[in-house]
């Protein structure tokens, strides 16, 4: 449960020389039924964490990809109360995999901080991922967390400084997120030049896995930052392929992805 | 959300519990190396000569104080006096922090400048700044916006910006803030936001009201020159606040100066259709918008709610979080005008003083009526005339039912 259900989850894709895939979906695009069913197919086609993302109606860490299954969620009613009974359904469907809550700062406010914790915990949720909630500003809801064994997650990008990074190192749990590139979430046709710097600096510093997200579309890009991180995080591909082809699409998007989160050889590149 | 677990800030980055830095990671370098730059040449001598210099030889500062003589007869209450920066550069008190910014950003060797802009004010004085520091401007603009503003939009593409619309969300300044910081997230190691309103993360509310704490310092040494004595009050609109907090600064520690913000009442609280942060119970609660805690209009759900007001300037969710403080303390009160309220208050001040306010500023001129009329003949009000209303004189026209000759309609104000 709780950090422990994501340190396991990193544990067993290492042994099996492979970083772990980590897919995003909104919960409630393109309707709440759908979406259920997509994350049931995400979680049955190799998935080894999955990030839920709750709508809010300014996302402004997200591209236009993610922007448009969050207003479309928002317009299929899913908020907070609904994102939490969807997680305890997945649970109560044997869903084994970690379980991130991705959502904005404010909803999880007005929720109440304490009661969101508590009741993702109660719902089988792992970790949360509050975009605009730096370490800084994430006092109250670290240590509410931390008594939950909740992971909350720490986010670096590559203009973070070593100060930033340490800081990282001393407050992370579970994993740190790695945002690849400065912009927003959606897909890129190239990975960023500096991101094998980026990643070794934070190796330098941080002993906890990574994973990699913002901008990987292929499941070549996936395969390359494989081979440098612990996990890989695929958004905006999996959202634009739900609308393309629905939950066949997206299964055979994550097989194809999964296939790709194999290590070359036996080096861990975090030597 | 009570202290930082680790401060990381060299200024105070909040008012109380509001204000703070609630945003993705990548912004924070940016933040610190804005907070840095800021702190470095607020107190750099050359920095403050070339401010004070455009502001005397290009703004027009110091902008006038107007004694409001008919309008105070006719109500028959306190005198009304106005801060005019109707009549500063470009047309409204925004060109005095789009200017210091701007001046900063050169400092700070960023040639981009992008900007929001609701009504297109502080787009046109950002734009401004921009073409005499010769610096590349970008301003979001939501496409609603950009229809019912397009003078505005042709001054920002006269003076060299670009116009960016945004069709997201609102497709409002709400949707503009949000596209800008977008545009800076991806560009942060070039570009400078130059944020319009003392809102958003830290540095920006406290370096705003630095920049726009100039019209208190010179409206309270004007009343002293033409009063020899203190306002008893001073009123100005709220929208992000800037105007508010650039008079209210200097008034802050004279205890006897009652500091009086006024929101949009749109259609009236009852409504929903309003911007009042403060004054509506069921939408303005704590949370957080645009990277600062402060007092937000939403849903139950915690989501962004839709906001009205008949002047675009103050047609936004969330309140700077100075207010919030001032507030709280008990510094400074806030009410409201409604769209009603504000053009009766824009007529009166139009027939009585010869001047065509904003509609911002005119629900500052409402508030100002309501209050002058309770109050004996020397009592002195003082209100923040913020804008010029060029800009809305479309929209008046538009409410006049079809009087295309302007004739006043009757008020319910005096």
């Amino acid at each position: 449960m709780g950090i422990h259900r994501i340190q396991t989850c990193f544990e067993k894709a290492s042994s099996e020389k492979r970083a772990a895939l980590m897919p995003y979906f909104t919960l409630g695009y393109p309707n709440i039924a759908e979406s259920f069913d997509i994350v049931r197919g995400i979680a049955d086609h190799g998935a080894d964490l999955i990030e839920l993302g709750v709508p809010f109606s300014d996302p402004l860490a997200d591209g236009p990809v993610i922007q448009h299954s969050t207003q479309v969620a928002l317009e299929q009613g899913m908020n907070i109360e609904k994102a939490l009974y969807f997680t305890k359904n997945l649970r109560e469907a044997d869903l084994n995999q970690a379980l991130l809550l991705m959502g904005y700062i404010n909803p999880i406010l007005s929720y109440g901080i304490e009661k969101y914790v508590n009741d993702a915990a109660d719902c089988g949720i792992d970790g949360l991922i509050v975009p605009d909630l730096p370490m800084h500003e994430a006092g109250d809801l670290e240590e509410i967390c931390l008594a939950k064994e909740m992971a909350l997650i720490a986010m670096l990008a590559p203009n973070s400084t070593d100060q930033r990074i340490t800081m990282a190192s001393a407050h992370a749990q579970g994993f740190i997120y790695l945002v690849s590139i400065t912009g927003v979430t959606g897909e890129r046709k190239e990975l960023p030049e500096d991101l094998s710097n980026f990643i070794k600096r934070v190796r330098g510093i941080c002993d906890i896995p990574l994973a990699v997200g913002f901008g990987i579309s292929t499941p070549a890009q996936a395969h390359t930052v494989a081979q440098l991180v612990d996990g890989v995080i695929i958004g905006s591909a999996m959202i634009r392929t739900a609308s393309e082809g629905g939950v066949n699409a997206v299964n055979e998007l994550v097989s194809q992805f999964r296939q790709a989160m194999n290590k070359i050889d036996d080096n861990p590149v975090n030597q | 959300m009570n202290q930082q677990k680790t401060k990381t800030t060299i200024l105070p980055s909040k008012f109380g519990i509001y204000g703070g830095q609630y945003v993705p990671e990548t912004l924070v370098p940016a933040l610190d190396e804005l907070e840095q730059a800021f702190q470095y040449y607020i107190s750099d001598d050359n920095f403050l000569a070339e401010l004070d210099h455009l502001q005397k030889t290009y703004v027009g500062r110091p902008t006038p104080l107007s004694h409001a003589k008919r309008l105070s007869q006719l109500i028959n209450g306190a005198q009304i006096y106005l801060k005019r920066e109707d009549l500063a550069h470009s047309g409204a008190h925004k060109i005095n922090n789009a200017l210091a910014q701007a001046l900063l950003a050169k400092r700070m060797g960023k040639r981009r400048i992008i900007a929001e802009t609701g009504a297109g004010q502080h787009g046109v004085a950002t734009a401004t700044a921009a073409a005499l520091l010769g610096l590349e401007c970008v301003v979001y603009m939501g496409s609603v916006d950009i229809a019912r503003q397009q003078p505005n939009v042709l001054r920002m593409k006269l003076l060299g910006a670009s116009v960016r619309p945004v069709d997201s969300g609102s497709r409002t300044l709400k949707d503009a803030i949000n596209e800008a910081i977008r545009d800076w997230v991806t560009n942060v190691r070039n570009t400078y936001y130059l944020l319009g309103s003392a809102l958003g993360p830290h540095p920006y509310p406290t370096m705003v009201r630095s920049f726009q704490s100039v019209i208190g310092k010179e409206a309270k040494a004007q009343m002293l020159d033409q009063c020899s004595r203190l306002p008893d009050m001073c009123i100005a609109c709220v929208g992000g606040g800037s105007n508010a907090i650039g008079l209210f600064h200097a008034f802050i520690p004279d205890q006897q100066v009652k500091l009086i913000g006024v929101e949009a009442g749109g259609n009236g609280i009852n409504s929903g259709k309003h911007a009042s942060r403060f004054s509506d119970p069921f939408l303005g609660r704590q949370g957080v918008l645009h990277g600062c805690y402060t007092y937000v209009l939403q849903d139950k759900d915690g989501q962004i709610a839709q906001t009205h007001s008949i002047s675009a300037g103050l047609d936004y969710a969330a309140v700077g979080p100075e207010h919030a403080l001032l507030r709280e303390i008990g510094r400074a009160e806030y009410s409201y005008a409604t769209d009603q309220e504000a053009l009766e208050a824009f007529h009166l001040l139009a027939r009585n003083e010869g001047i065509l306010c904003a509609l911002e500023s005119a629900h500052a001129v409402a508030e100002a009526i309501k209050r002058a009329k309770q109050l004996s003949a020397d009592k002195i009000i003082l209100v923040n005339l913020s804008g010029r209303g060029d800009k809305d004189l479309d929209t008046i026209m538009n409410t006049l039912s079809g009087d295309q000759n302007g004739n006043t309609p009757n008020s319910n104000l005096l």
